[in-house]
């Protein structure tokens, strides 16, 4: 156990202290933290410009179709297209929005003319403007009035309420998504990041000849061992300090771009349905209402769950990987049988994000090559405490499996230099007594 | 008393044999030669010594005690396929390999510190080990191996890598640290290196063992009482009193000649008679080196 606890120290103090542990540690950050502040500093800065559109209606028809809204002023002209199009350099306009004599049941030929191009934005604006209106114009060729038409429309929130273990909850899909989706990607990039360094680890070991000097002091298992907990630590590091960090960049840029808690309110507000005041504070008191809904307790404790174990059962499996080459150029035949159970993982969410409770959610967060990625998708949305628990009897379960195997290859790899290995070989050594 | 007891040894791997039926006896504080071609079952033999693999069948005692995890800590190994971690600083280096052995840090660095000044490297105890060249490195790795005095120094084909100077240097040490009390087991295919400093040799061939005892008693068996004689005057045509195996002229008027002396007749009646017929310059017994000894050994097996 002395020997372990060495290793796992040498581990991560030769890691933590390398110049490009540091680089990403504070380049992360500004990277995360810089993206994450500039995109809304982005989005402060262009709902204050307001764009003006000319409109050349010769149809009659949209008289009063265009209001002013926040980013969006309309001015209708008189002169002829030519002539207007002329005036848009001119008068400095973004642009000229052309609708000739059109028949309502096919409207055809209406053009929006601009120097640069208009966005997806403004233009599904403007044609969502002329579709409401031409839909008017037909409601009321079929003689039905404003009125009718409006007291047919009606406007629907569902509330979900989840009733799981007994107890109602607000439910909210939305954030359950981005929850799961996050705290699988996080798992995912975990996996792949840490267990390429155990395994590129093991290979330098291997290459510097170092290997059997040491093992002449501890046993093969222990030196992984030491090795796979060493670099989880690192990795743990590193989380722990992007968090903080990206906390203080992104606070520290706030207050330098001035965005305070009242502009994000009214942006909220903007993004909100309706641009009512009541109705978004009703929207904002929701989603906190949701969150101290969700079991903050146990998702935080399943994820640090599943993150570790999932990473320790593949990080065995890429130590065995290391052990059985020679250089990273080897590696790559060995790498796919590891990668594909993780990407096929990530790529399932969508289908498990259908249907959260599905046989195929559930059968993917029981294998345990899959489960940590899968489950944290599904645990935000509710799953019977059996089926956590079995998952994740199952991972530990395949996490000893794994590491068992893995030992075995890894004892007789790390002796072998110059060895063609290919899988017949590895079905040797696994089976080699020692 | 014997530091290293093994008895009926057997490996095998799944393609071939490694270590058949091998039994060795070590002295303490000796410097015993483990000698035998390339693939001939030294490494496997001494993996099995080391515990990092474990014997099919068959008994390793060290100091009378069966093997045991414990013993780690007295055995001192360096291996044939040797390295360091090149990123990391040489003091820091040997540090952790010698906590590794069991050693605390206080006494580790106390014992670094004195080996460094030992073999004139205290200057470089904060480089990377990428920064030295590689008889220092190989210095480095001998001081891990030696750190925490083990009572069995280990060494698998030691000095390939050094220098001349350097391996002087470390053939001295060798010496010193046995005369305090350690038992070297060298492993080799080179005889010459070693046929100087060992006293016990083993030989290995094709996984079996073929030969062993002090490297005296092995030597004076190959004696076949020839002598090596050099002389003015030709000894031809004395021939019947002779058995001459061979003779060379030098120059002019000398010879070096081979000779077998009759059975049951001392040099002292042979160099009697010589004296006789010719003028005698130099006279020696010829007495196998351990080379001849080893390379007549091996093809004697590849002939059965």
């Amino acid at each position: 156990m002395n020997k372990i606890w060495l290793i796992i120290q040498r581990e991560y103090g030769t890691r933590v202290r390398k110049k490009s542990f540091i680089v990403m540690t504070i380049l992360g950050p500004l990277l995360f933290g810089g993206i994450f502040g500039l995109s809304i500093w982005m989005a402060t800065k262009d709902s204050s410009e307001v764009r003006t559109v000319e409109v050349k209606d010769e149809s009659g028809l949209f008289a009063n179709a265009f209001e002013n809204t926040e980013t969006l002023h309309f001015t209708y002209t008189n002169l002829t297209l030519p002539e207007a199009k002329q005036q848009i350099e001119e008068s400095g306009s973004f642009g000229l929005l052309y609708i000739p004599e059109i028949d309502i049941h096919q409207p055809q030929g209406i053009t929006f003319y601009s120097e640069s191009s208009a966005g997806i934005e403004m233009k599904s604006q403007l044609e969502k403007i002329i579709e409401e209106e031409i839909q008017n114009l037909k409601l009321e060729e079929s003689e039905i009035d404003r009125e009718t038409l409006a007291s047919l429309k009606t406007s629907i929130d569902l509330e979900e309420v989840s009733i799981a273990d007994g107890t109602e909850k607000q439910a909210n899909t939305g954030l359950y998504i981005g929850i799961g989706y996050m705290a699988s990607f996080l798992i995912y990039m975990f996996i792949f990041l840490y267990g390429a360094q155990i395994m590129r680890g093991v290979i330098e070991e291997k290459s510097s000849r170092i290997l059997e000097v040491i093992i002449s002091s501890v046993k093969p298992f222990q030196l992984m061992m030491g090795k796979i907990i060493g670099i989880a630590a690192v990795g743990l590091t590193q989380f722990l300090l992007w968090v903080v960090l990206t906390f203080s960049v992104y606070t520290l840029l706030m207050t330098l771009v001035g965005v305070d808690a009242e502009t994000m309110a009214q942006m909220n507000q903007i993004q909100g349905a309706g641009g009512e005041f009541s109705q978004a504070q009703v929207q904002m008191a929701e989603v906190s209402g949701v969150l101290s809904s969700l079991n903050v307790v146990e998702l935080l404790l399943s994820f640090v769950f599943y993150f570790l174990a999932g990473y320790l059962l593949y990080g065995s499996l890429f130590a065995a990987v290391g052990s059985a080459v020679d250089s990273d150029a080897d590696s790559q035949q060995f790498m796919l049988p590891i990668s594909l159970p993780l990407i096929a993982a990530i790529i399932s969410l969508a289908a498990v994000l259908k249907d959260p409770n599905g046989s195929l959610a559930f059968w993917l967060s029981m294998v345990p090559l899959t489960s940590p990625v899968v489950m944290m998708m599904r645990i935000p949305f509710g799953v019977p405490t059996w089926e956590i628990l079995l998952s994740m009897a199952l991972l530990v379960g395949g996490f000893i499996l794994t590491t068992w195997l893995a030992g075995r290859i890894y004892r007789i790899g790390i002796l072998m230099h110059g060895t063609k290995v290919n899988y017949r070989v590895l079905g040797k050594w696994l089976m080699m007594k020692n | 008393m014997n530091i290293l007891e093994a008895r009926h040894i057997h490996k095998s791997y799944a393609t071939h044999t490694a270590l058949r039926d091998v039994s060795l006896s070590i002295p303490s504080q000796s410097i015993f030669g483990l000698l035998g071609p390339n693939g001939a079952g030294k490494t496997t033999l001494i993996r099995i010594i080391t515990q990092i693999i474990e014997r099919d069948s068959g008994e390793v005692f060290i100091k009378g005690e069966e093997l045991n995890p414990e013993h780690i800590l007295k055995i001192g190994y360096l291996p044939e396929e040797r390295g360091l971690y090149k990123k990391m600083k040489v003091g820091e280096q040997l540090l952790y390999l010698a906590r590794l052995k069991g050693l605390s840090t206080n006494e580790a660095k106390q014992r670094i510190t004195h080996w460094l000044k030992r073999l004139d490297m205290m200057e470089w105890k904060g480089k990377n080990i990428e920064d030295l060249s590689k008889g220092m490195q190989q210095k480095i790795q001998f001081i891990a191996t030696v750190l925490h005095e083990p009572e069995l120094i280990i060494l698998d084909e030691p000095f390939s890598g050094f220098d001349p100077v350097n391996a002087n240097l470390i053939k001295d040490e060798i010496m010193e640290l046995r005369r305090k009390g350690s038992t070297i087991i060298f492993s080799t295919h080179r005889m010459e290196s070693v046929e100087e400093m060992c006293d016990h040799i083993a030989l290995i061939n094709r996984s079996r063992k073929i030969l062993d005892g002090s490297k005296q008693e092995i030597r004076n068996s190959y004696r076949n009482n020839t002598f090596i004689v050099e002389h003015r005057g030709s000894l031809n045509g004395h021939a019947a009193d002779f058995n001459l195996l061979e003779q060379e002229q030098l120059n002019d008027d000398f010879f070096r000649s081979v000779i077998r002396n009759r059975e049951g007749e001392s040099p002292n009646s042979l160099l009697r008679d010589l004296l006789g017929h010719v003028e005698v310059f130099h006279f020696v017994e010829k007495i196998p080196s351990i080379n001849e000894i080893f390379i007549s050994k091996v093809q004697e097996v590849v002939h059965e």
